[in-house]
């Protein structure tokens, strides 16, 4: 219980150390910065350095946030809305960009947080440290450092006391211990303080929280819109694969089966051909259904989840493909289907259009996120958009909130990653 | 010979039956889910298990976890796996312990019957039945490598045929061809890919199986 408070006490010591160094050095930098660049904005020069910075300050911000939780369990939602993709190149978009962070409210919250954060938000956290650190410095005084500095001609002041003999230093170890021990309850309190100041300014205002939510209708208005779109054409190719394929061939048989019948006793061998016949047919009805049913969804996803499946599915490919899996559990079935039907469609491409002699599927879970890498070291230059694959499966994932990033410079490697918001069971 | 059987749709299991039971097989127990399927493995002590991978209570390869703990009791128990697709994966898994005994087929091979009960005999007997889905795929995906790529067409069609796990007598007579020809030509194979030769056929068919599924 006692060692358990001084360790918090001295955790928290340390945490304050590190936030004020943060606060002075990371929030007064960046201010600056994020200022001079506004004011270079005129001069053509900000419109390039601003978004940058300004994504820096979001980054840090975003870094405290993430602290607060760890820390304290403090929770700051995140105010920056979704980032739109892509967007334009050169100056237009340059200039877009830069338009839409300065419109944005939260980067002005964010800047004012920054002056908050070098002024008062250092000023309380500084408690944390300095009640470790001055009943030491107290110590070192009272055990004879004291003598050394008065007799250099420093009058050395602590607290309130003067220390000007033994008796005085001794009295200055008195006072840090009792300042030590008000650390003991007060230290984890000025983290806190800390953060839950931060937090009226980081966090998004009712205002924001609206908005977020009408662009998150949107959002899901859109993707439902994909969903219902694509479960639509899925079921129509279905039909037109089942009417052509498996139906067409049930009625040849029939047809054959007719046939034989009439010719058994008439003709046994041409009979006997057309049972042979029959047979194919019904054998290759069954391979197309296989393969529709693999379209549908494939048996080793349902018999064995997500990894299995993946590796089964690399096993079909021409490509050697190095499967890494790391799940705990099984997702949603409609997550697992996504996710599979996403990993298909990038392995098919990887192995169609970027002639690739080596892929790399990397599929874990952490933090509420289903990741999915794929990599391979083809011929490179892929793109999301103009009726690529890529666009498709980015769709696919849209309706499970899940994203999909593409690095793919001309020559390659590609790296296709998939991330989908989701829990294991 | 005694059979146990695992077969959860009512059509299949009855003309699986009856097919066995035509050709002289004893049938020890049909069941239909995978509790059975365990129960039946330990006390009944068959010859061989014909198993479906998908069986209830969990619909997922439970047939398949059944066969594969029940070779980990009994190594070596034969067991023949029927499924309505095959997967290299579970290939693999099944031939993982080298014990052979070791089936893998697509239901649809139950329509040639003399052709599945012969694979039946074989994987009773210690040998391999391999479905040739399986076995092509593992060739074409290697086909452009050496050495694979320096067999001649024949060599290729009879270590197909050979993969499967068919004997050299039944790879003659499907190609129509003397033994002594297809006992050159699996020398030939052997040479080429560099393995040991055997005369014991399945040690023969899993050196085979091992060599196309490396290098993944």
């Amino acid at each position: 219980m006692k060692t358990s408070r001084v360790r918090e006490a001295l955790l928290s010591g340390a945490r304050g150390l590190y936030l004020a160094v943060a606060t002075l050095a990371g929030s007064i930098t960046l201010f600056v910065l994020s200022v001079v660049s506004i004011v270079l904005i005129p001069l053509g020069i900000g419109v390039f350095t601003t978004p940058v910075v300004l994504q820096m300050v979001r980054s840090y911000a975003n870094a405290r946030r993430s602290q607060a939780e760890a820390w304290t369990g403090i929770r700051i939602p995140s105010p920056y809305g979704r980032r739109p993709g892509g967007g334009q190149g050169g100056v237009v978009g340059q200039v877009a960009r830069c338009t839409r962070l300065l419109k944005d409210a939260a980067t002005w919250r964010d800047l004012q947080w920054l002056l908050v954060d070098m002024t008062a938000g250092f000023i309380v956290v500084i408690f944390a440290p300095a009640l470790v650190l001055y009943p030491v410095y107290g110590w070192v005084l009272a055990l004879g450092v004291w003598e050394p500095i008065y007799h250099a001609g420093g009058g050395e002041w602590y607290g309130f006391i003067h220390v000007d003999s033994q008796t005085a230093a001794n009295g200055a170890a008195v006072l840090g211990t009792a300042l030590g021990v008000l650390a003991l309850f007060l230290n984890p309190s000025f983290v806190r303080g800390h953060f839950l100041l931060a937090r009226t300014l980081l966090a998004p205002t009712a205002a924001m929280r609206e908005r977020q939510l009408a662009q998150r209708v949107d959002r899901l208005e859109e993707t439902r819109h994909d969903a219902v779109d694509s479960s639509a054409a899925e079921l129509r190719r279905i039909e037109r694969d089942l009417h052509d394929g498996a139906q067409a061939r049930l009625v040849a048989m029939g047809m054959d089966l007719g046939t034989i019948e009439a010719l058994v006793e008439k003709d046994p061998a041409k009979a006997k051909q057309m049972i042979a016949k029959a047979r194919q047919n019904s054998g290759e009805a069954l391979t197309e259904l296989r393969d529709l049913v693999r379209g549908i969804h494939p048996p080793v996803l349902a018999e064995r989840g997500l990894g299995d499946a993946v590796k089964a599915l690399a096993l079909r490919l021409p490509v050697p493909t190095d499967v890494d899996v790391e799940l705990a559990g099984r997702a949603g079935e409609p997550v697992e289907a996504a996710a599979y039907f996403a990993v298909s469609e990038t392995l098919t491409n990887a192995v169609k259009y970027a002639n690739a002699e080596r892929i790399w599927v990397d599929v874990h879970h952490a933090e509420g996120m289903l990741r999915i890498a794929v990599t391979d070291n083809g011929r490179g230059g892929a793109v999301i958009g103009a009726g690529s694959g890529l666009s498709g499966i980015e769709r696919r994932l849209g309706t499970f909130d899940g994203v999909l990033a593409v690095s793919s410079p001309v020559g390659g490697p590609t790296m296709v990653t998939m991330e989908i918001p989701c829990e294991l069971s | 010979m005694r059979v146990v059987l695992a077969e959860d749709l009512f059509l299949l299991r009855d003309g699986l039956v009856r097919m066995l039971e035509a050709f002289d097989f004893e049938i020890a127990a049909a069941v239909e889910t995978g509790p059975e399927l365990s129960k039946a493995l330990a006390e009944l002590d068959p010859d061989v298990a014909v198993v479906d991978v998908r069986l209830p209570p969990s619909h997922t390869d439970e047939g398949l976890q059944c066969a594969l703990a029940a070779r980990r009791a009994r190594p070596g128990l034969p067991v023949l796996v029927l499924s309505q697709h095959v997967e290299q994966l579970y290939a693999r898994e099944l031939l993982a312990d080298g014990n052979g005994g070791v089936g893998y087929l697509l239901k649809d091979r139950v329509f040639d019957a003399e052709q599945f009960i012969d694979a039946v005999r074989r994987v009773a007997a210690g040998g391999t039945a391999m479905d040739p889905t399986v076995i092509q795929q593992l060739l074409s995906r290697r086909a452009a490598d050496q050495p694979l790529g320096a067999l001649t067409p024949r060599e290729r069609e009879v270590l197909e045929l050979m993969a499967q796990g068919r004997s050299n007598a039944a790879i003659a007579s499907q190609l129509v061809v003397t033994e002594r020809a297809i006992a050159k030509h699996t020398s030939n194979i052997f040479a080429k890919l560099g393995l040991p030769v055997s005369d014991d056929d399945n040690r023969r068919v899993l050196a085979v199986l091992a060599y196309l599924d490396q290098g993944r």
